[in-house]
């Protein structure tokens, strides 16, 4: 049997979670305040993932960067990845919160989009 | 000379969230001024996710949240001014500002919202003499660096203070390809969120080093390294503690300041505790008329919050313009002391007959306390008893105050939050 402290981060009230495995299977998740921890500590332990925020840079806009971010979560181990991806794409003004800026970024199958506008000048 | 019922300065989250509720109960003739040349305040460099979760049930980054408000205000056709700096605010609610387009302007209101945000405490924390080489930021400054002009200020980082901000940042300029060494922080705990050391420096194996400051600075013309060193209870270095980290990049992320020389000069009374106005149950000041809300009447750390409190600062200014007597006599007031560990509490003072039926009220505590019980008191009457399993500086709390269960206590005269053993 193995024990894994946690810090729940799903929202700001971080609760301590604690989770027991037994064969690598979750058998008990304790301390956390509602069923979104068990979820995440569930997650966290089998594995992890991470939204990504990030910019990129924007031609021709009013501001040099847009800022964007991973649809969803992807694997914590492919951060670098994706941020790799990022460097050296640009996009030309205008930029809308929600367009597709990389499609299924670093074989994630997850699209990064723009989280803010961005308007031509 | 214009004239408008309710002038709001600041076009922040707090501002924004003041004008659509304003608007909605009442108010048409409303006016938001805005120093910056866009709407949403400081969140627009904030591009990290974890906001509007309790508003929006769902995780936005800080330019989308302030797009749902914007939307708003635009689709009310509510009116504002950018790249508009309020110079001063009289006694009276006139209203001096400046811009390109009218040169100076005087705006008489009827009613005025304090929403001007908040700004970081200076290298005034950084307590050691000497001449600053280039390579020290506030978190905030590189925050507006990195995000919004796509400048990276430095490729090694050390980083003093754990407020959110920094710890945002340590994530931010790892993922941009900065080494950051680590995060000192004076206190015996972390000022921020425990989800942002986890995900900002724990993800990273970046380390945070509580008890310890900055002892030392090296570079001439740029930072070249910065030696930090454990404090003892006094906070004072304690010798042979040093440790020296090669860098080119000291980011400063000790703590925000609301921002209220506007209020100050005109007259409005600030808590010493909190730097922000003292109000009473309708975030009214001292001054009636002058509303405030957002971080310029406390520091929140989450901005769903300010949109709270912001929505209740609205209501009540449209409330106070709609129903405004001079020959009302002064409401009777109650005022909430705190003790115990309890620092201050927003509001500071209640009208008991006026007061909403379930009032929020929001405070900060001054330690990290364990399995305590928060208690409510009506003069010595036992009200409320919560028990709270931690409780932290770093994180806003806060409790609901029922107006009919204060009524029923007969001569109230005092209410007191406080901190108990369980
Ligand atoms: C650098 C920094 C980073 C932050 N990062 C985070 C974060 O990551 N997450 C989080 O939840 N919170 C963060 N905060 C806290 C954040 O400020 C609040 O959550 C929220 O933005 C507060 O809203 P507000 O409207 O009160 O203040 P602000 O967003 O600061 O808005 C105040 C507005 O008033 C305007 N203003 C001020 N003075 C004048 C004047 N004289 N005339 C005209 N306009 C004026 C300013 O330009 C600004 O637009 C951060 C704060 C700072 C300072
Ligand atoms: S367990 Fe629930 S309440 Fe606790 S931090 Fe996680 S999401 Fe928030």
């Amino acid at each position: 049997m193995e024990t894994r402290e946690l810090n729940c981060i799903v929202c700001p009230m971080g609760c301590p979670i604690t989770v027991t495995l037994e064969n690598g299977e979750v058998t008990s998740v304790t301390g956390n305040t509602c069923p979104r921890g068990e979820k995440y500590a569930k997650q966290e332990v089998v594995a992890p993932i991470r939204s990504v925020t990030s910019t990129v840079k924007v031609l021709g806009g009013e501001w040099p960067t847009v800022a964007c971010k991973t649809k969803t979560e992807i694997p914590k181990g492919k951060i670098f990845e994706v941020m790799d991806a990022l460097k050296g794409v640009s996009v030309d003004a205008p930029v809308n919160i929600g367009d597709v800026i990389i499609e299924n970024v670093a074989g994630t199958n997850v699209n990064i989009i723009a989280t803010s506008n961005v308007k031509a000048c | 000379m214009l004239n408008y019922d309710l002038v709001i300065i600041g076009g922040g989250p707090a501002g924004l969230a003041a004008a659509i509720s304003a608007k909605d109960n009442g108010i048409d003739s409303i006016l938001i001024l805005e120093r910056d040349k866009e709407l949403g305040g400081i969140l627009n460099q904030c591009i990290h996710n974890g906001f509007g979760l309790h508003t929006f049930k769902e995780e936005l980054t800080g330019p989308e949240y302030a797009e749902r408000f914007i939307k708003e205000v635009l689709g009310r056709k509510i009116e504002y001014k950018l790249n508009t700096m309020v110079m001063d605010l009289g006694k009276d609610k006139t209203v001096t500002a400046m811009n390109r387009e009218d040169g100076l302007i005087q705006i008489k209101a009827k009613a005025v919202i304090l929403a001007m945000g908040c700004r970081e405490r200076s290298r005034g924390a950084l307590n050691i003499p000497g001449f600053r080489p280039a390579g020290i930021y506030s978190a905030g400054t590189a925050q507006r660096l990195v995000n919004r002009e796509g400048f990276m200020p430095g490729k090694e980082v050390v980083i003093l203070g754990s407020g959110d901000i920094g710890l945002i940042m340590a994530r931010r300029m790892t993922l941009e390809g900065a080494k950051v060494k680590v995060v000192a922080e004076l206190m015996p705990y972390s000022g921020g969120l425990k989800r942002n050391i986890v995900q900002c420096l724990d993800d990273f194996g970046i380390p945070l080093k509580l008890r310890h400051t900055v002892v030392d600075i090296e570079g001439r013309d740029r930072v070249k390294a910065v030696t930090i060193a454990e404090v003892d209870e006094n906070n004072k270095p304690i010798k042979g503690t040093e440790e020296r980290y090669e860098c080119d990049t000291l980011l400063l992320s000790c703590g925000l300041l609301p921002e209220n020389e506007l209020s100050r000069s005109a007259g409005v009374d600030l808590s010493p505790v909190t730097s922000g106005p003292i109000v009473n149950d309708s975030l009214e000041t001292n001054i009636p008329g002058i509303f405030a809300c957002g971080n310029v009447l406390h520091v929140h750390d989450l901005v769903d919050y300010v949109s709270k409190e912001s929505t209740t600062a609205g209501e009540n200014a449209a409330k106070y313009i709609l129903s405004f007597n001079e020959n009302d006599s002064p409401d009777r007031v109650v005022k909430i002391n705190t003790e115990n560990g309890v620092r201050y509490s927003v509001p500071a003072f209640v009208r008991p007959d006026k007061m909403a039926d379930n009032l929020t009220v929001r405070f900060r505590v001054g330690n990290v306390y364990k399995n305590v019980n928060l208690c409510v008191y009506a003069n010595d009457t036992l009200l409320q008893k919560l028990p709270k399993k931690i409780m932290a500086p770093g994180e806003m709390e806060q409790i609901i105050l029922i107006k009919n269960k204060l009524n029923e206590v007969s001569d109230l005269n005092t209410i007191t939050i406080k901190i108990e053993e369980a």
